[in-house]
């Protein structure tokens, strides 16, 4: 398959005629189905599994569809293509996932096909994101742009997309499949929560290879990734994660949904012994078949070739003179920019969390306004993070006070990244079927509480992570202040968690106490960072203060003395 | 007929074609107020959420039918659970959506 990079676009990955034949045809069939179940020929029973093979569930208020958006990648007409469909057939908003996909929250079943012919034709489809199937691979949403990288795991995302989307062996999976990839030494991509965990790394001549973790996960049982294998090397990387989901779909469990998951499996069997049946699946099925031969990964870097950056000196005197003359852009610049690989240039992060605002949720105009900018800016290109911001990639340094003037009127010029206001929320029980507890109104109260930004540097980073849910889908588990809703009989109750990482150095976060109150948590958590800040020695972050003293002292500042 | 100090009942479930939220009303027709749902006892429920299955006289066609606890007060049946009163309502955190954004509601 030859597949074409459009003129002007950053690293964008098209679909070639094939692709476009495929997607043609299986929004035609979609369109049947509809006509059928809406006719009556189709039963729900019959059609609810039809229905989220193409992303769309029956959510709290109405039907809600989960668009891929493949390694959190888009090109600006892709992200124009979406703004125009939240406009005209949903309330003019989307919501921006911690897996790095759009759902929209209001949809109407029989708009669906006219919907994902719309999708089609941006090269986009919902195809995966439900269903016990290999779901969207996600990774840093700096790749291909940060100066800590390693390896473009962009590269190795894009395969494995090719590789498990409609993979006949593994559509009916014995639960769910995630799948994340680093390429740096600093995990943004949180590989150590996903089924499969990617850490591409360089040995010996600057050969490409890969550190695979296996059975992490959230959810009811968390449990963090165990190191499966230190070193595939680049060409046995499909065999070897077809070996792993092989040995799953045979071994993991189909008679329990809470126990499906392949860290049961891993926890059950243990990962020794999984390494063992994995190893031996891998010696039977490697040779040409699965091979990754060099000239396909060079093919595919190709459409990852870096965009026609200017040459320019590595310190912008722009940039310089506005940190100094302008507080507010200086503090912008502090917490929302990442440095570049390329000299005078800038990764960009435009946060989705403005103050009391709901995170992750981009209006249509705003997602326009964010392809303009792309197209102005940053080659046309734009990342979604899983921490559901947007992020431009590769921002001239000259640039970046005119793009945050640009951003203002937007309201996507918040200088919280990575920050008390930076909060994920999953949409909890303002629209979700699943949940037990509201996380979206909580974030926003948390969010006003810290709405001086200045208070905000002055804490530093903090990763607040709310779940409505067990299912946590907000990653409260990993959050360094992690919280949960609960229903404790019928009554909306958070629980509160402390020390919890997403990075390389992952940690599961630790109960602080009994459940509290929905109007408590604000207080809750503003206790919690008042110790933090009298507790902490220089330089130290939240979670490194935690690490250091202990759950106790916090838990003593919550409950008192007594607890 | 309910008995003192039952827990009654709604039937709710969502359109087919738009997924909207509606509720039984007496004659076995779907609304979109529940205000105007049919309050009922558990037996009555029950038998109403057997014969809601499929199609009302209006030809609405529902899925995922299930019964709501409630309590009747004097603006109308409200449900117990903080889910089904954000579900009869709309998101809380986007009054401007759902049947609450609709001016539907006193
Ligand atoms: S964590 Fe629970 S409430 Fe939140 S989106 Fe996931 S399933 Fe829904």
């Amino acid at each position: 398959m030859t597949h074409l990079s459009s003129a002007g676009a950053a690293g964008i990955y098209h679909y070639d005629e094939t692709d476009r034949r495929f997607l043609a045809d299986r929004v035609e069939q979609f369109r049947r189905q509809v006509a059928r179940r809406l006719s009556g020929a189709l039963t729900e029973d019959e059609f609810k599994p039809i229905r989220l093979m193409n992303g769309l569930y029956l959510q709290l208020h109405a039907y809600m569809l989960r668009i891929a958006v493949p390694y959190g990648v888009l090109s600006s007409d892709q992200m124009r293509g979406l703004a125009a469909i939240g406009r005209r057939y949903d309330r003019g908003y989307g919501h921006f996932t911690t897996r790095q996909n759009l759902q929209f929250n209001w949809i109407k079943l029989v708009d669906v096909p006219q919907i994902l012919a719309d999708l089609a034709a941006i090269d986009m489809h919902a195809i995966q994101t439900s269903g016990n199937c290999i779901r969207n691979v996600t990774t840093d949403q700096f790749a291909g742009a940060v100066a800590d990288e390693i390896v473009d795991p962009r590269v190795y995302a894009e395969i494995l997309r090719q590789w498990s989307t409609l993979h006949p062996e593994f559509s009916f999976l014995p639960r769910k499949f995630k799948i994340a990839i680093t390429g740096s030494d600093h995990d943004r991509a949180a590989i150590a929560i996903h089924d499969i965990g990617i850490r591409a790394r360089r040995g010996a001549g600057g050969a490409v290879g890969f550190e695979i973790l296996v059975g992490g996960g959230l959810g009811r049982s968390p449990f963090l990734g165990r190191r499966l294998a230190d070193w595939v090397p680049e060409p046995d990387l499909l065999a070897y994660l077809e070996a792993i989901l092989r040995i799953y779909n045979q071994y993991g469990r189909r008679d329990n949904i809470y126990k499906a998951r392949i860290k049961i499996l891993v926890h059950e069997v243990g990962v020794d012994r999984l390494r063992e049946q994995i190893a031996a699946e891998f010696e039977r099925i490697r040779g040409p078949h699965y091979r990754l031969d060099a000239g396909i990964v060079d093919a595919i870097r190709s459409h990852f070739a870096p965009p026609p950056f200017a040459t320019l000196p590595a310190v912008s005197t722009a940039l310089d003179q506005a940190r100094r003359e302008d507080p507010a852009f200086a503090r912008w610049a502090r917490s929302n920019l990442t440095p570049h690989q390329q000299p005078g240039y800038a990764a960009v992060t435009l946060s989705l969390k403005p103050t009391g605002g709901i995170p992750g949720d981009a209006t249509s105009d705003q997602m326009e306004a964010v392809a303009a900018l792309a197209d102005r800016y940053s080659f046309g290109e734009i990342r979604v993070s899983h921490e559901q911001n947007l992020v431009l990639a590769h921002v001239r340094q000259d640039d970046l006070p005119a793009l945050w003037r640009d951003l203002g009127p937007h309201g996507l010029d918040t200088a919280n990244a990575g920050l008390v206001g930076d909060i994920i929320s999953c949409p909890g029980l303002d629209y979700c079927a699943l949940a037990n507890a509201r996380s979206i109104p909580l974030a926003q109260e948390i969010s006003r509480r810290f709405a001086d930004l200045d208070r905000q540097h002055r804490i530093g980073e903090l990763k607040i992570k709310m779940s409505g849910c067990i299912n946590a889908c907000g990653h409260h588990h990993v959050g360094h202040i992690g919280i949960l809703g609960v229903d404790k009989h019928g009554v909306e109750t958070y629980q509160i968690t402390i020390g919890g990482d997403a990075t390389e150095t992952a940690a599961l976060g630790q109960v602080v106490g009994p459940a509290v109150g929905y109007d408590r948590v604000t207080d809750v958590v503003e206790s919690l960072i008042a110790l933090y800040l009298e507790r902490r020695t220089d330089g130290e972050r939240f979670i490194d203060t935690v690490a250091r003293i202990g759950v106790g002292p916090f838990k003593e500042k919550v409950y008192g003395a007594a607890a | 007929m309910a008995q003192a100090g039952e827990v009654m009942k709604v039937v709710s479930a969502n359109r087919l074609d738009t997924g909207t939220v509606v509720w039984l009303a007496a004659g076995d027709v779907w609304v979109e107020r529940l205000a105007e749902a049919a309050v009922l006892g558990g037996a009555a429920a029950g038998a109403a959420l057997a014969r809601t299955q499929t199609t009302d006289a209006a030809g609405v066609v529902v899925v995922e039918p299930y019964l709501v606890d409630v309590t009747v007060a004097g603006c109308g049946p409200q449900p117990l659970r903080p889910r089904e009163r954000i579900r009869a309502r709309g998101p809380s955190v986007r009054p401007d959506l759902g049947i609450q954004g609709a001016g539907a509601l006193a």
